[in-house]
């Protein structure tokens, strides 16, 4: 039977990770270096990871192929890598040196046709969507989910469900919705946001932004059954004035976490 | 010595990894001559049926390979796109497999499926042992294996079977047949168990 996803999603800022708030690093905490922390992940029987590199978009460069290397070298859980990729190339480039996922946003948003480009390259399997999203409210009362690039400082214009909507019938295997009102905030997943976005996609889904505690990660998993819950804080933080710990449910805190959530 | 196949397929680094801290032999093969020794064939795979059939054609392994298999009957096994290769056909390209173990690779489909699974199937999921196999010595079944794919293996054969896996249907994960080992999941990324399953084949 499948079971949820419990996925530590780790930063990369300056060649050392971080953990943002609100997806601002200068309000962020540098919480070491990444092949260290993928070694106690290794460790902690992780159940996947996610290392983004939130410089790459923002300087407008190729991602960093000898950290993705080592990283991949070192992993011994599945990886998807993020951060600065815009081509074909570089999504065949990236499954080459070892992960088994790509992360694509920015670029994604700007011609998602890429999105089935990069599908027929590597496999839709291989090929993430990550949406960053932001509520803003309406002229009129209301308020909506826009989504952002460039670490949450570069609107798109773009609303989440209507995207979603856009892109249906499009090709790609995974969707991550990063809350960035909730980046670092601890105290909980969005969950009618949640809710919404299972309604608008068939393709496996992951939600970041909001865990701040194991409790959180539980009630995701049983309102889903199966779903991918991806965290930065609570793997890397421990105790009320969040020291730097990078810590993992153990097997059977994660057999709890799961229990009886399950896909057939 | 585990001759590990290089044809532009990422997760050999992973696979290596794994063996060096196993203290066991392994050479990344990515000449005719390095597969002519070899006594333990691993092939790797992530990506696409036809690309990565296609490279291996490029390259001129077909033959070579299919000498060592299916004369020389050295242990081979196949990982993820690297076992779907053992069949026949795939609906996800239109080349040819290596036909080693009879059978189809079949795309999920979910709208043939009552429950509608999502695709890719992707995740950790148990597993199903069919019958008992040396590839699978003290592997724990409910713990399971790392899987991501939209497309599954369906042998021919119902004795080429070794576990299954449910996901929407309930599909054949690890196949077997003589020296032919396949896996749909991947154990260089799924910890102990993986890292038993590549132990046990070192020992075929």
């Amino acid at each position: 039977m499948l079971r949820s996803r419990i996925i530590p999603c780790l930063l990369v800022h300056n060649k050392g990770l971080v953990k943002t708030l609100k997806f601002s690093v200068e309000n962020g905490k540098y919480v070491g270096d990444p092949i260290n922390a993928v070694k106690i992940f290794n460790e902690k029987q992780v159940d996947e990871i996610m290392v983004i590199d939130i410089d790459a978009t923002v300087q407008g460069r190729e991602p960093d192929y000898v950290m993705i290397k080592n990283v991949a070298t070192e992993c011994r859980m599945p990886l998807c890598y993020g951060g600065g990729v815009t081509s074909v190339e570089q999504v065949r480039k990236i499954i080459k040196l070892g992960a088994e996922k790509v992360a694509i946003s920015a670029a994604a948003l700007a011609n998602p046709e890429l999105l089935c480009q990069m599908s027929e390259a590597v496999g839709a399997q291989s090929v993430v969507l990550v949406l960053d999203i932001a509520k803003k409210k309406g002229l009129f009362g209301g308020s909506h989910y826009e989504i952002f690039t460039n670490n949450g400082k570069k609107k798109t214009g773009k609303k989440l469900y209507e995207f979603l909507e856009e892109i249906k019938d499009f090709s790609y295997g995974e969707l991550v919705i990063n809350n960035i009102d909730l980046d670092g905030v601890m105290e909980g997943y969005d969950m009618e946001m949640c809710d919404n976005v299972r309604k608008l996609t068939d393709v496996p889904l992951t939600f970041l932004g909001g865990a701040g505690s194991y409790e959180d990660l539980k009630k995701l998993v049983s309102r889903f059954k199966v779903i991918g819950a991806a965290a930065g804080s609570i793997f890397v933080f421990k105790g009320v004035y969040k020291a730097v710990l990078i810590n993992y449910p153990k097997r059977f805190e994660k057999d709890e976490l799961i229990k009886g959530n399950f896909s057939h | 010595m585990i001759t590990i196949l290089d044809y532009g397929s990422g997760n050999i680094n992973a696979i290596r990894n794994i063996y060096e801290r196993l203290n066991i032999s392994y050479e990344f093969a990515t000449t005719i001559e390095q597969i002519i020794k070899a006594d333990h064939i691993l092939l790797p795979g992530v990506g696409a049926f036809d690309e990565t059939i296609s490279t291996l054609q490029k390259k001129g392994f077909t033959e070579v390979l299919n000498k060592k298999v299916q004369e020389e009957k050295v242990p081979v096994l196949g990982i993820c796109v690297g076992m779907q290769m053992l069949a026949d056909t795939s609906e996800e390209g239109t080349l040819n497999g290596l036909g080693w173990i009879p059978g189809k690779v079949k795309k999920f489909d979910k709208n043939l499926i009552p429950d509608k699974p999502k695709i890719p199937h992707l995740g950790w999921n148990s597993i199903e042992i069919s019958r008992n196999c040396p590839l699978f010595k003290d592997i724990d079944p409910d713990v399971g294996f790392y899987f991501v794919h939209s497309y599954y293996f369906e042998c021919a054969d119902e004795a080429d079977v070794i576990c299954k896996t449910i996901y929407g249907n309930t599909f054949h994960s690890a196949v077997n047949r003589e020296n032919v080992y396949g896996v749909q999941f991947h154990p260089e990324k799924s910890h102990d168990n993986g890292i038993q399953l590549l132990r046990n084949f070192a020992n075929l």
